[in-house]
């Protein structure tokens, strides 16, 4: 089938692209590799469940809470069939994404190779078969390698590796090993295909696999129901943003006739620039986005999708899924070029999003809550630059977040590890993500320590680290946009496009000081201080086996020296200028043109240097803020803080969103389903009136026709007599 | 056509729908039937007026002859001749046969009026080779169905010889 | 006459459908479809006369055969109800009513 494959794309390429016929031509072998990891792993998780019998329950009730499974009742279970079986998973789960990061890095090369001739021959389309070919709407199986897929396939593949890496160490005792490998291998293969696919409809099977493997690994413990709801807590949620990226495409297709990316790009040029079509279909797009990156008012599920396994948030639900938006929103650049008022929107969105999850951010004492809103946060980060136009900004912050933030979360992992297995060992049933149960873990686990500060410099914007290129550029762009650019021109509400502009990038500001704050809040409450996790668990913390370290040190390298990607013109002395901003350009920069309104605006050195000055002094003050207020006296208290009032505990509450929602959306949905739909329609209407109501009316006809038959012969004559009246009549008076 | 003829026609179709009426008001069976086997007679004459010798023939021999015999034979067996009880339905039955017969003679009369009816005349001369022409038919283009009418027949008998056996208990 | 015929006919019908829907007995109700296919026979050979051919005849044989096999089979069947509910009023015998 695979030749058959080959064949067709070899036929379907007639044109000589300067990728036609090099190691590009396997494009589609990157979405399989982590399928073929899925079956295999997904037949390994169900041979053994089917090997033990129905005793063997594949999953622990105890381990939905504290992310480990207990080993004893493991150990118990487990006989070296299964230990067989699951060293078989973590060869086979790591090596198919390893073999994908692989050969994307040999297609990367060959890009490379291609040198300038790729940036004027556009995407390299590969077609491997029809999909929905009905009437004039003709969509195909069809792969799209372009600067930006490839970025983005490095990107999953290369994170997504390390994190399954860390996957072997920090799932090795769970029931569920071989099932977390396949769920893991899935979502690997429909994040390929999203970012991959040639066109809208193949990009929404991966955005909708990703959802599902998402849920799937959300709700991992299923046994505790709290997790199973998170899952179907994110997957509802995000139907909401599918509504619109379908409403989105339905637009696409009624008013373009075409749903690949090329045909789009080329389309776009029909729309009014600034109409109300486009202006609409960049803002259903958008709804998609929010919905798939968390943003506001859609953010909700992703603070709660903390409940699946910590290397499934490191990957999920910061490196790769949850970034699908933004690279949807730079992908379709044509269309929101077209729509300033949109791209306006977007920006707006993302700022005050970055704003409002940081400063929940704050207050959170369940360590991967605080990473989840800080996720949130800097995804606002990202769709501020996509919405003024700085698309590639926009891939960098992905990319520079994709290594910090993941090496965040899988640190956080490696520190619940790490308090698991001492509360394992002294039986004591504790919160293992609970910041107040940790403190002083720098003495126990050194690397995670230093790895994990790296992260939260680079996060918080502190130079060198890559944090602090991306959100710099993110901000300068912004800066520019404000002082010129399509959006600059516009007016909301009155108020000059220009002066929100300043007002997002104010908001920036803020946000960039109190990340800096609650990152540095996070670590010094876990590593720094006095231990609060316990006397007898003391003893039992130690670092992270090598499995888990080893992928966290690689993400540090990363995390350190990841701004090099895109250095600034200005700091053009540490090595060359803006890799990625030229990498991506032949995807980008007509949109991120359109939108500044001719030219990308040129800050000067002066500016170029104070916006820096402003971005360093900030996250300085930030985290010497958090210094000061959360000093060494605080830190040693177990209970840190009475209960609060007002604002405080408001924020500590995450502003009763979810509350609020519960109560003026999801109940009056339940009242409104019980009493009317339920009671109403499904009861009285549908079972009532339709169900009962027919059989009432059989059971109605039935009794007059069991009086017709009377069993009396004449009484038949009867009948067949005026039947056959009738009838002769039908022919005689015809 | 000779007004003899016509008379002939009449006189039996008067004899035969007089005789069906009488047939369907008597109240004993027997008269009833031979009332029947009256109006059955009439038929086989105009059969035989309509040049149809053959029909003529077998509607003495087989309707009259057979089947009405068995019927009053079976009126004899169950000794049926006498009943107290009345054997017709009650007066709104009877009104309301009346209104069916209305109507089904009004539209069996339009129907037989719905074509072109020619006026064929009988043969003047006496014909000689009447049963052939039935006979050709029979046993050439319907011999299927005429010795499936033979099945037909033995499957009759054997129904009624088990039907009319007297049941043994088991 | 082949009008005459058919108006006898139509008749002769009649009276037999008006004497199956008043009669009780069965054996009279059987007479008055005997007298029903004979009306029909009646037209067959009319309508044989009127156009010539013998087709008509061969019809009313075949009549006459399925009415001696119903004969045959009526009249056992009357026999078993007789035997059966010592009658042959149908009023009296609804073993199927509904």
């Amino acid at each position: 089938m695979m030749l058959a494959l080959l064949q067709a794309a070899a036929e379907a390429s007639p044109a000589a692209h300067p990728l036609a016929g090099t190691v590009a031509e396997y494009v589609w072998m990157l979405p399989l590799l982590p399928l073929l990891g899925f079956v295999i792993n997904g037949l390994l998780s169900i041979v053994p469940a089917y090997h033990a019998g129905p005793e063997d329950v594949s999953h622990d009730p105890e381990a939905g809470h504290t992310d480990m499974a207990h080993e004893e009742a493991y150990e118990a279970e487990a006989t070296t069939f299964h230990r067989r079986w699951n060293a078989l998973s973590s060869v086979v789960g790591p090596l198919v994404v390893g073999i994908a990061f692989v050969l994307a890095a040999a297609i990367f090369l060959a890009m490379r190779a291609a040198g300038p001739s790729l940036e004027t021959a556009g995407a390299f389309v590969r077609t491997y078969g029809s999909w929905m070919p009905a009437g004039e709407l003709r969509i195909n199986w069809g792969l799209q390698l372009d600067q930006l897929s490839m970025l983005m396939t490095l990107i999953i593949t290369g994170v997504g590796t390390l994190i399954h890496l860390f996957s072997i160490g920090y799932m090795r005792t769970d029931p569920g090993y071989s099932r977390y490998f396949a769920y893991l291998n899935l979502f690997v293969c429909f994040m390929l295909v999203l970012v991959l696919g040639g066109s809208y409809p193949v990009l929404f099977v991966g955005w909708e696999g990703v959802g599902l493997c998402s849920y799937l690994l959300i709700g991992f413990w299923f046994s505790d129901e709290s997790n199973a709801n998170a899952g179907k807590k994110a997957f509802i949620v995000n139907r909401v943003g599918d509504f619109g990226f379908l409403v989105a495409m339905f637009l696409l297709w009624a008013n373009l006739g075409t749903l690949d990316y090329a045909g789009v790009d080329a389309a776009a040029t029909r729309l009014v620039a600034n109409g109300a079509l486009v202006t609409a279909i960049c803002l259903f797009l958008f709804l998609g986005c929010a919905g798939k990156s968390a943003q506001l008012p859609l953010y909700i599920w992703l603070p709660d999708a903390m409940a699946g396994p910590t290397p499934v948030s490191a990957l999920i639900h910061a490196a790769t899924m949850v970034t699908a938006g933004v690279y949807l929103i730079a992908r379709s650049g044509a269309l929101f070029a077209l729509a300033p008022f949109a791209s306006l929107l977007v920006a707006l969105t993302g700022a005050l999003t970055a704003l409002f999850a940081a400063t929940i951010g704050l207050k959170q004492w369940d360590i991967k809550k605080v990473l989840a809103y800080s996720t949130v946060s800097q995804l606002g980060y990202m769709f501020v630059a996509a919405g003024v136009g700085a698309y590639s900004a926009a891939v960098f912050h992905l990319a520079t977040h994709a290594f910090f933030k993941a090496l965040l979360f899988l640190g956080a992992g490696s520190v619940i590890y790490a308090l698991h297995e001492a509360y394992h060992h002294t039986h004591r049933e504790e919160d293992a993500q609970d910041m107040r149960n940790m403190g002083g873990l720098r003495r126990h686990m050194p690397v995670t320590w230093a790895l994990m500060w790296a992260a939260t410099l680079a996060i918080a914007g502190v130079p060198v680290f890559s944090g602090f290129f991306s959100k710099d550029q993110i901000l300068g762009a912004v800066y520019g946009a404000a002082r010129h650019s399509a959006i600059g021109e516009l007016r909301l509400l009155g108020i000059p496009g220009s002066a929100i502009l300043y007002g997002i990038y104010v908001l920036g500001l803020v946000t960039a000081l109190i990340t800096a704050i609650y990152m540095t809040r996070m670590m010094l409450y876990t590593f720094h201080g006095a231990n609060r996790t316990g006397e007898g668990e003391r003893p039992h913390l130690h670092e992270a086996p090598w499995i888990m370290t080893g992928p966290l040190a690689v993400l540090g390298v990363l995390t350190v020296f990841g701004g090099w990607l895109n250095l600034p013109a200005v700091l053009h002395a540490l090595g060359p200028e803006a890799l990625l901003d030229r990498w991506l350009a032949p995807v980008v920069a007509r949109a991120s043109a359109t939108l500044a309104g001719g030219e990308v605006a040129h800050l000067s050195h002066a500016t170029e240097y104070a916006l820096i000055g402003a971005a360093v002094a900030v996250s300085v003050l930030g985290i010497g803020f958090a210094v000061v207020r959360y000093r060494g006296p605080l830190l040693a208290k177990r209970e840190a803080e009475a209960a609060e009032t007002g604002l405080g505990a408001a924020v500590r509450q995450a502003y009763y969103v979810d509350r609020g929602i519960g109560r003026y959306l999801v109940e009056p949905t339940i009242a409104l389903s019980r009493k009317v739909l339920w009671r109403g329609l499904d009861v009285g209407l549908i079972d009532g009136v339709i169900v009962n109501g027919s059989a009432a009316l059989m059971r109605g006809v039935a009794w007059a026709g069991a009086r017709i038959q009377t069993g009396n012969v004449g009484n038949y004559a009867w009948i067949v007599a005026v039947g056959a009246l009738v009838v002769i009549g039908a022919v005689a008076f015809r | 056509m000779s007004l003899l003829y016509q008379v002939h026609f009449y006189l039996f179709g008067i004899i035969a729908v007089a005789s069906a009426l009488f047939f369907v008001t008597r109240k004993n069976p027997v008269a009833a039937a031979l009332w029947l086997v009256n109006t059955m007679f009439a038929l086989a004459a105009l059969y035989v007026m309509l040049d149809a010798q053959f029909v003529g023939a077998i509607q003495v021999l087989v309707y009259a002859g057979a089947i009405m015999v068995v019927f009053l034979f079976v009126v004899m067996l169950l000794n049926l001749g006498q009943t107290d009880a009345p054997d017709f339905r009650t007066p709104g039955v009877r009104l309301g046969a009346a209104a069916v017969a209305v109507v089904m003679l009004a539209e069996l009369l339009v129907l037989s009026r719905a074509g072109r009816i020619p006026e064929v005349a009988p043969s003047a001369t006496p014909q000689t080779n009447v049963v052939a022409p039935v006979a050709e038919l029979l046993f050439t283009e319907h011999l299927l169905a005429f010795e499936i009418t033979s099945v037909l027949l033995l499957v009759a008998v054997v129904g009624a010889v088990v039907l009319a056996k007297r049941q043994r208990r088991a | 006459m082949i009008a005459e015929a058919l108006f006898f006919s139509a008749i002769l019908f009649t009276i037999g459908v008006v004497g199956v829907l008043t009669r009780r007995n069965a054996l009279i109700i059987f007479m008055c479809v005997e007298l029903m296919l004979n009306a029909v026979n009646l037209s067959f050979v009319a309508l044989s006369k009127m156009h010539g051919a013998a087709l008509g005849q061969v019809f009313v044989v075949f009549v006459m055969t399925v009415a001696a096999a119903e004969a045959a089979v009526g009249l056992a069947i009357v026999i078993a109800v007789y035997r059966h509910f010592g009658t042959v009023e149908l009023q009296n015998i609804n073993l199927l009513r509904g």
